[in-house]
């Protein structure tokens, strides 16, 4: 009697144990587990100190009025495609004759995810919300023109008319970044307070959002769940129905988990594990798709109000110095696209970023320094961003190494990364290795940040010709096609020429994901949609 | 006994106000602009101000100092920018982790520490005394994060035994609801075994980390105090006296080793639970060091504060637990006097 209660015992368990093991597998192969770094610190894109890391979840929890079309890239991954403008949340839109204007339909059956149907009014609030908060999203809007809530009007409850004061290229693809993002205003509205009557306290860790994935749970720095939106209407349903993004801080841990089939995909590989799993060449356990970061470079800059660098030949001999072949090599292990060593006659065409001419040649780079007046050289400091050790580090160690075969002493000075950004501010920092990336893929926008005399952070050289600006502002909002090319060319030819930053390579964004994993797509942004995965 | 207790927390009044206006002091005196730190990478000057007086640090350190006493007073330690969270809600969340991982790391620690120690100093010289030394010897030489990073790969990476090191939770399991903050206890308390479970084997890794670790420290300080009490007179006269064996170690000599050891534990337990952020980091634990030097790294003031004006109040209550053990353990111990 008792063996038999035993075995029945144990056959109901085994019996348990089946039942519960299909569904838990299903479960399973719905979810998809991605590990990172670091996670988000707020949910609003309008947020003050919103990172980097947060618009993986506005760009999934949101819909905007238009996105950008993907295509694949010669290799077969697929990309987001700037020049190819797609409605969202509008059904439709047509731009005025005179380009003054953009107006867009709405979709009549688009609903937030607390079922109030999406209108005008709430696109209307939320486009005045951007340009009024003030901080990162009000100067990402006021790069395609749009800066005053007095140019958004709701015609009705499915029209919505954006005027701007004269046309822009790059009006409508800064309404496809991620921070127009379509707000459920009656909800935020409700959750204002007199003294923050835009919500952004309580935005922060809430969601008024009607895109593709509902926010499921946040728990801050350690995970962020969000669960598929079924009645989405911005595009076709996607096929995984539960994301679990998951902090894991440790490279080592990332990639064992990888490799034991733990996790879908890894976002923050180190550029030495992307190389040893590309080596494997798909027979590893994962694999990793690397695509070039759009419109960004890794360069030293060298501040050009100061000497000796205010003098264009030992700027020049310092782009004859630069170790480039050692750099790509031993320092970023061949993650990054060259961007010397093009050929002498370039530019030949209007493309950015492209290889500038330069490469390493000791002799021409010691006359050089010769001609300028510092025929025994000078010291210097070479300044990095300790945040970006990894590969700075090396890259400056091996910089340091190559100035001194022309006499040029250079010291090593690690700034930590709250720190970093100030010290660019300052523009006293003679050498400086660091990266600049728009998201908005147009070479004009680059040099914007990058060259013109308007001076802004992101030119750390503190730069400065007319002849440059105008060729920039020119181009800025230039329509005719061949005019634009030359304008273009001329400034690109200019910053091969004066070399106040030397471009060292493009970066690659490295994803790591399981052989089941299908539909990855870049993004400007940097972050995953989850709404073209799937897994087999 | 309430006396001793009211006048120890009277008399710690003084040292917390003195961290309070020396951590204060300290952060702003960190290298690193937290404003042009958080204005993001496409920042323009004008940005940056923006964000400065939206942090309120364009005002000047005495009136930055009294509104961060005048937000303390009403329970406000601020909000962290880097996690976007109120810190009193991190630290709610965080503080439960650290506690959970290093207590039962102590424990375990504990378990195995002082019997070791008691019988090494029992039988000197034998194959136990040589086995307690090299095990505080390989505990003092082995970095914790170290340690946790060997028994990942082995008995994840390798073996697949133990499960990934994703923090207190496997990611199928949601946490229970919250009393304690422990999640084994949480779950106990809920009656939900497989969540106790998963949370248990979550622990095992790096709780063996931290037991190897903090056993070096306690085993020894139980030999040297064992050793030296049972070379007293009164072990001697215990022993001339013809009592058990047992009850001489036990009873007599143990009770009185029990002092500098639970010293070492309180020492050890304060160091651990700041400084145990490698292993942390090595597992994914959502713990409170982990939390602290991220904000250093970023600047970030108000956790900063919270967290050591946290661990300044955890000293002061550990202090006095300690203090109270002593009275408990010998009675000729007073504080009155």
């Amino acid at each position: 009697m008792q063996r038999r209660v035993f075995l029945f015992a144990c056959s109901a368990i085994v019996a348990a144990g089946l039942a519960v093991g299909p569904a838990a597998a299903q479960s399973r192969q719905e979810t998809l587990l991605v590990l990172v770094e670091n996670g988000p610190n707020s949910l609003d894109i309008h947020g003050v100190g919103t990172s980097f890391r947060s618009y993986v979840a506005a760009w999934n929890m949101y819909d905007r009025l238009v996105t950008f079309g993907r295509k694949a890239l010669p290799d077969g991954t697929m990309t987001y495609d700037y020049s190819k403008i797609e409605p969202e949340l509008a059904e439709s839109y047509s731009v005025a004759p005179d380009g003054a204007s953009i107006t867009f339909k709405l979709r009549k059956d688009a609903k937030f995810h607390d079922g109030t149907p999406v209108t005008a009014k709430d696109v209307k609030w939320s486009y005045d919300r951007a340009v009024s908060v003030g901080g990162f999203p009000t100067f990402q809007m006021a790069a395609g023109s749009l800066t005053k809530p007095e140019q958004f009007v709701a015609v009705d409850d499915y029209t919505f008319r954006v005027d701007l004061p004269k046309k822009d290229k790059l009006s409508l693809p800064d309404m496809a970044v991620v921070v127009p993002a379509i707000f459920n205003s009656t909800l935020a509205k409700k959750n204002a307070t007199e003294k923050d009557p835009w919500a952004m306290e309580w935005m922060k860790t809430n969601s008024a959002a009607g895109g593709a994935y509902k926010l499921d749970k946040w728990t801050p720095g350690q995970e962020i769940t969000f669960n598929r939106n079924d009645d989405w209407k911005g595009g076709p349903l996607p096929k995984i129905k539960r994301v679990i993004i998951r902090e894991v801080p440790s490279s080592g841990n990332r990639r064992a988990l990888m490799e034991r089939g733990d996790a879908d995909i890894s976002v923050d590989m180190p550029q030495k594990d992307a190389a040893e799993i590309l080596a494997e060449k798909g027979s590893g356990k994962y694999l990793v798709v690397g695509v070039p970061i759009e419109n960004s470079l890794k360069y030293i800059g060298m501040v050009t109000t100061q000497k000796p660098f205010d003098n264009v030949k030992v700027r020049q001999a310092v782009a004859h110095v630069v170790p480039y072949e050692q750099i790509y090599k031993s320092a970023i292990y061949g993650r990054g696209i060259p961007m010397a060593l093009g050929p002498a006659d370039a530019p030949k065409d209007a493309s950015w970023p492209q290889p500038f001419p330069y490469k390493t040649d000791l002799a021409k780079a010691k006359q050089l320094l010769t001609e300028a007046g510092y025929p025994d050289g000078f010291e210097t400091t070479i300044s990095i961003d300790l945040g970006d050790a990894t590969a700075s580090e090396p890259e400056a160690v091996l910089l340091q190494e190559a100035l001194g075969k022309i006499g040029i002493k250079a010291t090593i000075e690690k700034i930590p990364g709250a720190n970093f950004r100030n010290a660019m501010l300052q523009k006293n920092r003679p050498i400086h290795i660091a990266s600049f990336g728009g998201w908005l893929n147009f070479p004009d926008y680059y040099f914007f940040w990058g060259y013109h005399g308007q001076n802004a952070v992101f030119n750390t050289m503190a730069y400065k010709d007319a002849k440059m600006d105008a060729l920039i502002d020119a181009s800025r909002y230039e329509t005719d096609p061949a005019k634009y090319k030359q304008q273009v060319m001329g400034f690109i030819k200019m910053a091969m020429d004066e070399a106040p930053r030397i471009p060292l390579y493009q970066q690659i964004l490295d994803v790591g994901m399981q052989k089941n994993i299908k539909g990855y797509t870049y993004w400007f942004h940097r972050q995953l949609d989850f709404r073209q995965i799937e897994k087999l | 006994m309430l006396r001793l207790i009211g006048k120890r927390l009277v008399g710690a009044l003084p040292s917390v106000i003195g961290v309070l206006i020396v951590t204060f002091l300290l952060t702003r005196a960190l290298p690193g602009d937290p404003a042009a730190f958080f204005a993001g990478p496409a920042a323009t000057p004008q940005a940056i101000e923006e964000v400065r007086r939206a942090l309120g640090l364009d005002k000047t350190l005495p009136e930055q100092f009294v509104v961060y006493l005048k937000d303390l007073a009403r329970g406000d330690l601020g909000n962290s920018i880097a996690t976007g969270q109120p810190v009193l809600t991190e630290i709610r969340t965080r503080l439960p982790a650290s506690l959970e991982l290093t207590l039962y790391g102590l424990l375990v620690s504990v378990l195995i520490a002082v019997p070791l120690g008691v019988l090494a100093a029992t039988r000197p010289g034998s194959w136990i005394d040589h086995l307690c030394r090299v095990m505080t010897t390989a505990g003092v030489s082995l970095p914790a994060f170290f340690t946790g990073l060997l028994l990942v790969y082995v008995l994840y990476y390798r073996l697949g035994w133990a499960p990934a090191p994703l923090g207190r939770l496997d990611i199928f399991y949601s946490a229970p609801p919250h009393v304690t903050g422990l999640y084994t206890i949480d779950a106990l308390l809920a009656g939900d075994g497989a969540t106790f479970r998963a949370a248990c084997a979550q622990l095992l890794l790096p709780v063996t980390a931290l037991a190897i670790f903090t056993l070096a420290p306690l085993a020894r300080m139980t030999r040297a105090a064992m050793l030296e009490v049972l070379g007293s007179d009164f072990i001697r006269t215990a022993r001339a006296s013809g009592l058990p064996k047992g009850k001489i170690v036990y009873a007599y000599a143990f009770r009185n080793a029990m002092l500098p050891v639970v010293t070492t534990l309180g020492m050890v337990f304060s160091f651990l639970l700041g400084a145990n952020v490698l292993v942390e980091k090595v597992f994914s634990w959502p713990g409170i060091g982990t939390f602290a030097i991220e904000a250093l790294i970023s600047s970030d003031y108000a956790p900063i504060q919270g967290f050591v004006l946290t661990m300044a109040l955890l000293y002061v209550a550990l202090n006095l637990a300690i203090d109270i053990l002593y009275i408990v353990i010998d009675p000729r111990v007073g504080f009155e006097s």
